[in-house]
């Protein structure tokens, strides 16, 4: 026999089915069937709201995936099976919960957007609320800017370093008890709740300063009781990738242990771990509730003194002018959301990009 | 039950990629069919393509033809899933499922299809299934517990009775006994003597002894060179590619050669 | 214990113990144990103050739904956290019955149902989701979501209204619990989604492929080897998300209309949670008010901290069972 033989298939049938119906030609939709029974059934159901005058996008969108869904499910049970049939009524589910999700992201990015932008403007970010009164068609949030900068700037000082040499420690030196129990009360302190934080801080300045007693130097050391815990994690995981070899090549040329973390295992994992910093800095950089208690909320005034009076912040000055409640208010509140939004954004990205260019060659 | 395979013109891509090249075979029902060749020389990929299990990975297709006697499996309106029900697959890590008992894991395939099954009938399937693998006499007093805690032998053997008590055509194997120890290959290879009177069976072998003893016909197949499609060299009674090939290449690779 | 010697990594080479060695791992030792005086600090400090209106409390904290604390010195306070635990639990359960399946859905969708390319962009969009601040998605939710939801909830009560979770009048206003809900549940999405998402894709591939094999459709794969595979953590995802549900604070203050009182109805303005209680009662608190609202934010810190040990715990027994 050679490799071309092409033997005419002899046809015998297989032996008799005893479990279900044995054919390979189960009936199948075409290709094409779900894409124009989508277009189809949505035709159909913006024809049936307009007649009805009644069209809504929410209310449109709702029909057409309910009417989709039934449909496909009874058109795959009568012409596929029963099976196939469920699997295509998974499978819309899933798509559909797909798309129930971007509705909230991409509601929220268009709203924020194109509310924030009435009054997102050079004078809106260049001015403060000094002598602002609340309903006045002025105003602005440099103040807000310059405590968000200084106090994330403050607790960022805080959080790396202790951060970082907790990583280094838990990942290097570590060992034991006390290895097992930092690891455990970093879990515990990931889970505290921002509000929790800033109660933290109340209670310790009202013991060292005496009650009512805010500034910008309590805020921050409440957001660094968030961040310190975000920072060891992936500062640790980092430390972790950093391969054993690397450590042993090291030793072998006579580098003393804390020589070999400094020049070899942190510049391998610096990429990482400068990503993983910029992703807590996004984090706590819209932090409400503890400057809320810590750093005031009503500071209207530029004060670059993180240790003297009120200090304003983005997040806060959103929820104050919520609070406020006018129109005018939200106004402002909506462009300083824009304004924080594209702070967030802006430290993710340039985050992601710090992680794509920047990575390690390990090649892994 | 058996059923004949006939390939023609076969291309497979990942892609753009041609990972094997116009492969054309008879696969004779009752009978052992043994591919071997060197790692990476697409005989793999080309078992794949038989139960059409190939395209769950992204991109991938195929072209050309797949006879499973008189019907091409992958005509238009051939359904994949019940094309991997005729002609079953063990893998070369024995993989029961780790959430289900021996029981469950034998049954599973054929609960797909009959969710009302009877305790009787389902009992009976579980029993054939590993009877025909061997394995019933050293699972019958644990059924109920799960399939991990069995010795990687035994779970083959586990993972081939799910794949009979569906009652395929076909079964193929892909190295089935790489990860096993030579007790366990053993064992494995008994059963595969004995399925092969009720059915069409492929092996993808690394071993060549074990092509030698198990298969009837042996396939070999080959790279044309680096990052080119790997090609079937030549198949035919494994008595014969093993003591005189009529190609060079495949002389070279039994003798070691290469490879 | 000298730093030259204790090491997971491979040895140092030993010999005099160099000045460098000492003071880097010290340093790094005091880190570790600073996070640990930091957390005994936060446990004692709020333990300390809260003690002041504890004692003076009139009123047993834990059953009592009124917040009277903002006392001169010759009354006395009587204020308990039973309704705000209620709030609290409620606002947090509701996110978590919204977002799961949700979640779920997207993961599954991520992981085995999107083309890869749009997959990592998803992972991407779920990381940003993520990362935009709460105070954001309050104003979003007060701003812009409670007056598009209104409608919503006119239906709910009218057709559901028997009931007594959509029970009417409706709040005119949407600032209710459902609203609170809502945005929550828009919070802690992709939390879970992320968590969940690892888990499938950590299914391994042989018992995927077994399940494809043995003729099943994606459907019964994903049933057979995904979920069972992935379902510790999926509920150590969700937990971990309820954990955040149940601290935040931003987007419940504003957007939920308060009232001290335990009520059902989530489509009435009403209930509050202990965070929110937090943030707005604290700019006008005088009197034992701090340091009550300090003993509030540690029953806070008690259940996150249950339901963070728990997810920690499940998310663990999984990793066990997969290695």
């Amino acid at each position: 026999m050679t490799t071309t033989t092409n033997k005419p298939s002899t046809g015998a049938p297989g032996d008799g089915p005893d479990i279900a119906d044995r054919s390979l030609l189960t009936g199948s939709l075409p290709r094409y069937f779900a894409p124009a029974l989508l277009a189809g059934v949505a035709a159909v159901v913006a024809g049936l709201l307009f007649v009805s005058g009644s069209f809504g996008l929410p209310l449109f969108a709702i029909g057409t995936v309910v009417a989709y869904t039934v449909l496909i499910t009874l058109a795959s049970a009568r012409v596929e099976n029963g099976r196939k049939a469920k699997d295509r009524l998974v499978t819309t589910v899933v798509y559909t919960c797909f798309g129930l999700a971007m509705v909230p992201l991409l509601s929220l990015l268009w709203t924020v957007l194109s509310m924030g932008i009435e009054r997102l403007d050079g004078y809106f970010l260049s001015v403060s609320m000094s002598g602002v009164t609340p309903t006045m068609d002025a105003g602005g949030v440099y103040h807000a800017i310059v405590g968000t900068i200084a106090i994330t700037l403050f607790a960022s000082l805080i959080s790396i370093p202790i951060g970082l040499m907790t990583a280094i420690y838990l990942v290097e030196y570590g060992r034991g008890r006390l290895k097992k129990a930092i690891t455990f009360f970093v879990d515990v302190m990931t889970g505290i709740p921002s509000i929790v934080a800033g109660l933290f801080v109340v209670a310790l300045w009202m013991m060292f300063f005496g009650p009512g007693n805010t500034n910008g130097a309590a805020g921050a050391v409440a957001l660094s009781v968030l961040m310190i815990p975000v920072v060891v994690r992936s500062s640790e995981e980092m430390l972790q990738l950093v391969p054993t070899q690397l450590r042993e090549a090291s030793y072998a040329l006579g580098v003393p242990k804390w020589l070999t973390i400094v020049k070899v295992v942190l510049p391998t994992a610096i990429a990482g771990i400068t990503t993983g910093i910029m992703l807590a800095i996004a984090r706590v950089i819209g932090e409400t509730a503890p400057l809320v208690l810590t750093a005031g909320s009503s500071a209207v005034a530029i004060n670059w003194d993180l240790f003297n009076g009120q200090m304003m912040s983005l997040p806060v000055f959103i929820y104050s002018q919520v609070r406020m409640g006018d129109a005018i208010n939200y106004e402002r509140a909506w462009a300083a959301a824009l304004t924080l939004i594209l702070i967030v954004m802006l430290l993710f990205f340039v985050a992601r990009l710090v992680s794509r260019f920047f990575a390690p060659k390990l090649g892994r | 039950m058996a059923k004949r395979i006939d390939v023609s013109g076969l291309n497979v891509y990942y892609g753009d990629f041609l990972a094997v090249e116009d492969v054309s075979m008879t696969i004779e029902p009752r009978a052992v069919t043994a591919f071997i060749g060197s790692s990476g020389c697409g005989k793999s990929t080309f078992l794949r393509t038989l139960n059409r299990m190939h395209e769950v990975a992204p991109n991938a297709r195929v072209d050309g033809k797949v006879m499973l006697d008189d019907l091409d499996i992958y005509a238009p309106e051939v359904d994949p899933v019940a094309v991997r029900r005729e002609i079953g697959m063990v893998f070369q890590q024995p993989n029961p499922f780790p959430t289900m008992s021996i029981y469950d894991n034998v049954i599973a395939g054929s609960k797909l299809n009959n969710q009302r099954m009877s305790k009787s009938n389902a009992d009976d399937i579980v029993e054939r299934a590993l009877r025909d693998a061997n394995l019933w006499d050293e699972v019958k007093d644990r059924l109920a517990k799960p399939g991990s805690g069995l010795s990687g032998g035994q779970q083959q053997r586990l993972c081939i009775a799910r794949a009979v008590a569906v009652q395929p055509e076909v079964l193929l194997m892909d190295e089935p006994c790489s990860a096993l120890d030579p007790i366990s290959t053993l064992a494995i290879e008994d059963l595969i003597a004995s399925l092969k009177e009720n059915y069409t069976i492929c092996i993808v072998t690394h071993n060549m002894q074990q092509a030698a003893r198990v298969s009837d016909q042996t396939a070999f197949f080959n790279l044309a060179g680096t990052g080119q499609p790997g090609r079937l060299i030549e198949m035919g009674e494994t008595n014969k590619i093993f003591t005189k090939p009529d190609k060079k290449e495949t002389e070279n690779y039994i003798t070691g050669r290469f490879g | 214990m000298t730093t030259t010697d204790s090491s997971t990594t491979p040895r140092a080479p030993k010999g005099k113990r160099r000045i460098g060695d000492v003071v880097f791992g010290n340093t790094a030792r005091g880190s570790g144990i600073l996070i640990l005086a930091i957390l005994a600090g936060v446990a004692a400090f709020l333990i300390i103050q809260s003690f002041d209106a504890l004692s003076a409390n009139t009123a047993n904290f834990l059953t009592t739904t009124e917040w009277d604390a903002n006392t001169d010195a010759d009354e006395e306070p009587a204020f308990g956290v039973a309704a705000l635990a209620f709030g609290t639990v409620l606002a947090a359960a509701l996110a978590l019955v919204i977002a799961t399946p949700i979640a779920v859905g997207i993961a599954l969708f991520i992981a085995y149902y999107a083309p890869r390319r749009l997959a990592s962009l998803l992972g991407y969009i779920v990381d940003l989701l993520a990362a935009i601040p709460s105070v954001v998605y309050g104003l979003w939710g007060i701003g812009y979501l409670v007056q598009e939801l209104t409608p919503f909830y006119q239906w709910l009560s009218d057709y559901l209204g028997w009931i007594p979770l959509f029970a009417g009048p409706i709040s005119t206003t949407g600032r209710t619990m459902m609203s609170a809900g809502i945005v929550l549940a828009v919070m802690i999405l992709p939390i879970i989604t992320a968590i969940s998402r690892d888990v499938f894709l950590q299914v391994p591939r042989g018992h995927r492929e077994a399940a494809l094999a043995l003729g099943a459709t994606r459907w019964e794969m994903i049933r057979m080897a995904v979920l069972p595979f992935g379902r510790p953590g999926v509920i150590g995802g969700a937990m971990l998300g309820l954990g955040r549900a149940l601290g935040e604070t931003m987007a419940v203050a504003m957007i939920l209309s308060p009232a001290l009182i335990i009520s059902p109805h989530l489509l009435q303005s009403g209930n509050q949670t202990i965070a929110a209680h937090i943030a707005l009662q604290y700019p006008e608190a005088t009197g034992h008010g701090v340091s009550a609202l300090i003993a509030a934010g540690l029953v806070l810190f008690a259940i996150t901290l249950v339901v963070n040990m728990a997810a920690r715990y499940v998310v663990a027994r999984r990793k066990e069972f997969s290695e």
